[in-house]
């Protein structure tokens, strides 16, 4: 059996943003059908990453590189953890997600009978075929992510990126999600990386962990990054990796704290 | 100094007037305006002065006084927009649209109404665009009145204002009533906006409003600079723009002055470009700096 | 109300309204009623221009509509409410020197901003029709890439979709069609059915197609009866636009809130 291809390699990528560094020399490479957890806590840069990997953010060293794909070609979908959407606007779940497949082009081309059963198919995927006709500014916190996975996979994506889809769950609706995605992997053959800053509940369906602390990277097996002497040496100091009843617990001895949001304008005396 | 003042300027009552009650309206438009562009509500900023506008017509139709008229009509103008819906972006933009095409169709009618009732030449015009020469020596001790207490209110509202300007959430964990502040301030809006749209027009009252504050928030850092920054510009933007507009009766052989809203909008707008390409270059060189 | 000399009123109106409908429905949709104010607003000062120069007014509409839609959609998304603001003022105040210094008749001023519909000449349908016919077109291209930035622009964008030439596409459509609307009908009253109409539309269905089709029915319809309530009292057309346009979007505000549900 040969080796599964590479969909997307990162390689050598810093990342600054208003002059801060956010990423140091990342290397990590995502294969097809991996399901891949991106760790790390909140403020690490794990969205950046993500924003990286979809060309939104360009990296100041290093590259992204799709092997079998020019750029524009690549087959990415995306799952943001938030997406402003206006309650008012005119739109039923399937007009929604059909937009994900046609919404980029200009001009009118007819969406065929395949389209609509393309839709339904994904919503289906998704265990959301009973929303399709629903406004999509009156659907539920839960319910939306669903939406927004159908629409990531309605245009049959090599990858799926997923930005902290288990943030604000409980532990019974993380379990729904984490048991779903091995679902959807399985049912529409595609490589699923999503950013979580607890590794736990993913332990069952990740095969790789991209780990992030303090701007940089560790990538491999689960078992061969969260380690004592391979966190210790990302975090820049001494970290214990304890196992408990099959959990890990990664202790850090310092606290990690969330940016505070600022005003981009102005800076309160 | 002769290329710069023309002979005479300071001699002649109605532009010390104007230059007195500009001053006071750009500097309350600064402060206020401030907020109107950390809040993303210009359209609404611009839009309470088509509102009052059309209260000073209705006013003018009736035979009430003209300021209680763009008072009155911004603020229920302002009243209107908050109970339409103000809580996203999107809702308060169709909100502000609603009540300016509503408030529009009122002007058209009143304006109709008094041209047919009066031969009142010009009417349209100076309601429109205002006119800083035309102001009454009478008429500035209540503009000014208004203005000191606009300032006070705000100075009042200032701390929990700024922090729901600021960061919304945050503001809300920490019990601020951001639905009531976000009231509060539009209607002083709404009151600022009137009292210049009578003095200055529509078109000016918005330039002020925005104008500075947008420049000056692209130059400070701290909250009492940024402040300082949009009132120095306002003035300073109103200031030569009634010398340059009185002066510009020389400019032509036609001897046909330019409008002071003209000048002052011009200067306005340069300012804020000016500000921009300094703001961007210097950035860029730092950036450079440190790659 | 139907004699020859109203039958321009009514044919230019419904395109006009057709259009503005059209037009609307995505002003909404992205929030961009203050560009839909603006835009209109920088057409009047172009025709003020253009008297003072001494070309013909469709020179100067377009020459400032397109200027201000420019500047409105190179501005960055970030504070973009201050450009429109900017180059609203500096449009506005540009048109009033050029009213002062061409001594412009007030009631040309009037004209332009509150429109003559009830006067307009048959030479001016075949322009009309033809730009509106342009701009529904270019509608019709953006139709789907509008409806998703607008829907989620970070999705759109992640597509591929260039959020700025969207934007550019959409202001010059709108500033086409004001620089066709304007002489018409006035700059204010076209703001009006271009918000008016469609918000309420999009309140009283869920579907994209729908949405669009009912605004384009209740743009025209509340022209249709301002013409005929304009005629009947005497009253300007404006007044009529604009209160029946408010009005519209009250009533299917009640409507949802009665009914206890959104569709």
């Amino acid at each position: 059996m040969s080796a599964p291809a590479t969909i997307v390699d990162v390689r050598g990528v810093d990342v600054e943003l208003g002059g801060r560094r956010i990423l140091t020399d990342v290397n990590f490479s995502v294969r097809s059908g991996d399901f891949t957890g991106l760790i790390g806590s909140n403020g690490a840069g794990k969205t950046t990453l993500l924003r990286l990997m979809l060309g939104l953010v360009q990296p100041t060293q290093g590259e992204v590189v799709w092997p079998s794909h020019a750029r524009e070609q690549r087959r990415v979908g995306y799952v943001p953890q938030k997406v402003a959407l206006d309650v008012d606007v005119p739109l039923r779940v399937r007009d929604f997600v059909a937009l994900g497949d046609d919404g980029h082009r200009y001009g009118l081309r007819r969406r065929t009978p395949d389209t609509w059963r393309r839709v339904h198919d994904v919503l289906d995927a998704v265990e959301a075929s009973d929303l399709a006709e629903r406004r999509i500014g009156a659907l539920s916190g839960g319910e939306l992510q669903r939406v927004l996975m159908a629409h990531a996979l309605v245009s049959a994506p090599e990858l799926l990126l997923l930005d902290e889809p288990l943030a604000n769950l409980d532990p019974g609706a993380t379990e729904d999600i984490v048991s779903l995605l091995a679902r959807v992997r399985e049912r529409e053959h595609v490589a699923i990386l999503l950013s979580a800053h607890d590794i736990n509940s993913l332990l069952g369906v990740m095969d790789r962990v991209v780990y992030i602390a303090n701007a940089h990277v560790a990538s491999g097996p689960t078992d061969e990054v969260v380690r004592p002497d391979v966190l210790s040496k990302l975090y820049g100091h001494h970290v214990d990796v304890v196992r408990v009843h099959g959990r890990f617990l990664v202790v850090t001895g310092t606290t990690s704290q969330e940016p505070v949001a600022e005003h981009p304008d102005l800076v309160v005396e | 100094m002769h290329w710069l003042f023309e002979p005479g300027i300071w001699s002649n009552a109605a532009v010390r007037t104007g230059a007195g009650v500009g001053v006071v309206v750009a500097t309350v438009s600064a402060l206020v305006g401030l907020f109107t562009v950390m809040r993303s509500q210009s359209f609404a900023g611009h839009a309470l002065a088509d509102v009052a506008t059309a209260g000073g017509a209705g006013a003018g139709l009736f035979g009430f006084s003209p300021l209680a008229g763009f008072v009155i009509g911004s603020l229920l103008g302002a009243g209107a927009m908050e109970a339409i819906g103000v809580e996203r972006v999107r809702q308060r933009d169709v909100a502000t649209g609603v009540v300016l095409g509503g408030a529009t169709g009122l002007a058209a009618l009143f304006l109709y109404l008094i041209t047919l009732s009066s031969s009142s030449a010009g009417s349209t015009q100076s309601i429109l665009f205002g006119s800083l020469f035309t102001v009454s020596n009478s008429s500035f001790g209540v503009i000014a009145v208004v203005a000191a207490a606009v300032c006070l209110a705000l100075a009042a509202l200032g701390r929990p204002l700024l922090f729901v300007s600021v960061s919304p959430d945050a503001a809300r964990a920490r019990g601020v009533a951001v639905r009531r502040v976000a009231l509060a301030y539009t209607l002083l809006m709404a009151v600022t906006v009137g009292l210049s749209a009578i003095v200055i027009g529509s078109v000016l009252s918005t330039a002020l409003l925005i104008g500075p504050p947008a420049a000056a928030l692209r130059l400070g850092r701290g909250l009492w600079t940024t402040l300082a920054l949009a009132v120095a510009l306002g003035v300073g933007a109103v200031g030569f723009g009634v010398v340059a507009s009185y002066d510009s009766y020389y400019w032509w052989p036609s001897h046909r002055a330019l409008p002071v809203s003209f000048c002052v909008v011009a200067l306005v707008v340069l300012e804020l470009v000016l500000v921009n390409v300094v703001v961007r270059t210097t950035r860029r060189r730092d950036a450079g700096a440190r790659v | 109300m139907f004699s020859s000399f109203m039958t321009n009123a009514w044919i230019v109106g419904t395109v006009v309204a057709l259009l503005a409908g059209a037009t609307g429905f995505f002003v909404v949709l992205r929030g961009s009623s203050f560009a839909a104010h603006a835009i209109p607003n920088g057409a009047f000062a172009g025709a003020a221009g253009a008297a003072l120069v001494g070309v013909t007014p469709l020179v100067g509409l377009i020459t400032f509509a397109v200027m201000a839609s420019v500047g409105i959609g190179a501005s960055r998304r970030h504070r973009s409410d201050v450009a429109t603001a900017m180059a609203l003022v500096m449009m506005l105040a540009l048109g009033a020197a050029f009213l002062s210094l061409s001594a412009a008749y007030e009631p040309q001023v009037e004209a332009l901003l509150f429109g003559e519909i009830l006067g307009v000449a048959t030479t001016s349908i075949a322009p009309v029709v033809i730009i509106a016919s342009l701009c529904a077109a270019a509608l019709a291209v953006m139709y789907r890439p509008l409806l998703f930035n607008a829907a989620a622009p970070d999705l759109a964008a992640v597509r591929g979709l260039n959020p700025q030439r969207l934007e550019m596409g959409f202001m010059l459509t709108l500033a086409l069609g004001a620089a066709l609307t304007v002489p018409v009908v006035g700059a204010l009253l076209t703001f009006s059915l271009t918000v008016g109409p469609p918000a309420a539309a999009r309140l009283v269905t869920r579907r994209p197609g729908s949405a669009l089709v009912a605004s384009m029915v209740l743009s025209v319809i509340t022209l249709w009866a301002s013409i005929a309530a304009s005629y009947q009292s005497n009253l300007p057309v404006g007044f009529f636009v604009g209160s029946l346009s408010a009005l519209a979007y009250v009533a299917a505000r009640v409507l949802t809130q009665w009914r206890g549900r959104r569709v």
